[in-house]
């Protein structure tokens, strides 16, 4: 896409801890963090779950104020959220009364942008994420993928500097979550944005990164800097090769501690609803 | 479709059967000891008897002070419900200072207050008009704070991420979330409001459906107090139906997620 301005996209951590809790439940989630991420880079944070990954994006984004130490994109310290520093969900935050085009066109409704220009940016962002003919939908209406997807656009419409994922295909299934990875990389071909990705997945991070910063359990911290030099495009036959086998074992030496993840009980109902026990049985 | 169109026979069959019970309890002034029909009209003439309101110019007075009472407190409740409700559910503070004193006046019936509201407003008709706002308002109210606090915060941190401010999250994201449960609300409240008006017409009233009503019994006009009941009946079916098509149409894509 030719209008797309690129921005920069450079972050500095100093020293950085954040605490979550409160009294005596509190807690370092990550401690003292250094680390650098130049602009355009596609950055991988890999670590166990509950290992504190998602609270550092959860600062990047704005949502989370640091207890001690430094966080700063393009030498400015993040304060707050910004359509600057854009976030994925793991599951979507798509409005559900706004139809698809309308969602993507959501940030450019809050700079004030009027109606028609602001549905062709979407339109052509839509378009770049292979959504074009689902731009009347209501967000419900699409699968998972799509939905992430028409999130992903939502995002970047806004033509943020940085690009914050939290374990964006974790709820997909192995397939659409494959072809995802493989949109994504396009997309990011196209958008040279700063991209910092959280996830648990060994093969998704060396997949898709430049660089995959690994993080210890909780209190987290980095405890490799591992850069890749796969080449791009990368296509799925990367997975099977002898470098990306070889790194795969390295990572997995490095998480061995990583207990099994603790998934959600299913029942055949579906998932079992703790908030609200069927009224039925009361009755 | 087919399945439930099989099954109207058997409903209208049972709406005709309980038709049947009453003329015939009604002619043979049936006594059960402990509950007795010598004073129930017959449905032949209750029929004429509405035949009979309905062909006369009473009707209307009637029905227009009845609709106009309804329409002036149940649109304020709405307001005021609604506003109160966005405030309390987003705010702390307001929760805090609104919600106790609410509490307290929310278990009174709309009907206790009849008296006092006599004595507060100048006229009768506001103090009937008060009276269905008072019913209509703390279902309204409470939906709403419910609606509102059962917004995903997701959606509100990803609204602030996308560069919305305090007052487009309220209008964007709060407030839309919040409308199928403000809906039901209102559904409630209408129905609420229709019973705290009847009441409040049987006891202060000058026209209006529920004096209609009380007027006939005290006039020992019989068939004409099964009219009135009926068209209670009727109007609050009407005007819920009313509300909840309404509420239906300004939430398009709850349906879809329904259907599908």
């Amino acid at each position: 896409m030719n209008s797309y301005q690129q921005a920069p996209g450079r972050i500095d951590g100093r020293g950085l801890s954040i605490r979550l809790g409160h009294g005596s439940e509190a807690f370092e989630a990550v401690q003292r963090l250094d680390f650098a991420v130049e602009p355009g880079e596609f950055v991988c944070i890999l670590g166990p779950s509950g290992c504190g990954k998602s609270t550092l994006l959860g600062a990047l984004a704005g949502h989370l104020v640091p207890s001690s130490g430094q966080l700063n994109v393009d030498g400015q310290p993040v304060a707050g959220p910004s359509p600057e520093r854009g976030m994925v969900f793991q599951h979507h935050t798509l409005l559900p009364w706004r139809s698809v085009l309308d969602n993507v066109a959501f940030g450019l409704k809050m700079q004030g942008l009027g109606r028609a220009e602001r549905h062709r940016q979407a339109r052509e962002m839509l378009q770049l994420v292979g959504l074009a003919d689902f731009a009347g939908r209501w967000p419900n209406q699409l699968s998972g993928g799509m939905q992430q997807r028409a999130e992903i656009a939502r995002v970047l419409i806004n033509r943020p500097r940085l690009l914050l994922m939290d374990e964006p295909f974790g709820a997909l299934d192995a397939q659409t979550r494959a072809r995802m990875q493989e949109l994504l990389l396009d997309i990011w071909a196209s958008i040279r944005t700063t991209v910092v990705f959280v996830t648990h997945d060994i093969d998704e991070a060396l997949f898709l990164a430049d660089r995959i910063l690994v993080m210890s359990p909780r209190p987290g911290r980095f405890i490799e800097d591992l850069r890749l030099d796969f080449a791009r495009p990368r296509r799925a036959s990367l997975l099977t090769s002898p470098e990306f086998t070889h790194l795969k074992r390295h990572c997995l030496a490095l998480l061995r501690h990583e207990e099994g993840r603790e998934l959600p009980r299913l029942t055949p109902l579906g998932l079992p609803d703790t908030d609200h026990p069927p009224l039925r049985i009361a009755l | 479709m087919t399945r439930n169109l099989k099954r109207w026979p058997v409903r209208l069959t049972s709406l005709l059967a309980c038709l049947l019970f009453w003329q015939l309890a009604a002619n043979v002034k049936l006594d059960l000891g402990l509950l007795t029909f010598t004073y129930v009209p017959t449905p032949k003439a209750v029929l004429d008897a509405a035949w009979q309101l309905l062909t006369s110019s009473t009707l209307l007075a009637h029905l227009g002070s009845s609709l106009s009472r309804v329409f002036a407190g149940y649109a304020t409740a709405a307001l005021v419900g609604v506003a109160l409700g966005l405030l309390i559910g987003r705010s702390k503070w307001a929760e805090d200072t609104l919600l106790p004193p609410l509490e307290v006046l929310r278990p009174i019936p709309a009907v206790a207050w009849i008296p006092l509201a006599i004595l507060m407003f100048p006229s009768s008709e506001l103090s009937m008009v008060f009276i269905t706002f008072t019913g209509a308002l703390f279902p309204i109210l409470l939906n709403t704070v419910h609606g509102v606090e059962a917004v995903d915060p997701r959606l509100v941190a990803s609204a602030r991420s996308l560069g919305a401010g305090r007052w487009a999250i309220l209008r964007e994201v709060v407030l839309p979330g919040a409308l199928p449960s403000i809906v039901t609300g209102l559904a409630i409240g209408m129905g609420t409001s229709w019973f705290c008006l009847v009441t409040a017409e049987m006891i202060s009233g000058q026209f209006g459906i529920g004096y209609y009503t009380w007027e006939s019994y005290t006039l020992q006009n019989y068939p004409d107090i099964i009219v009135g009941m009926l068209l209670i009946g009727v109007l609050g079916m009407g005007s819920s139906a009313l509300v909840k098509r309404l509420g239906a149409l300004a939430t398009p894509w709850y349906r879809t997620r329904r259907a599908s």
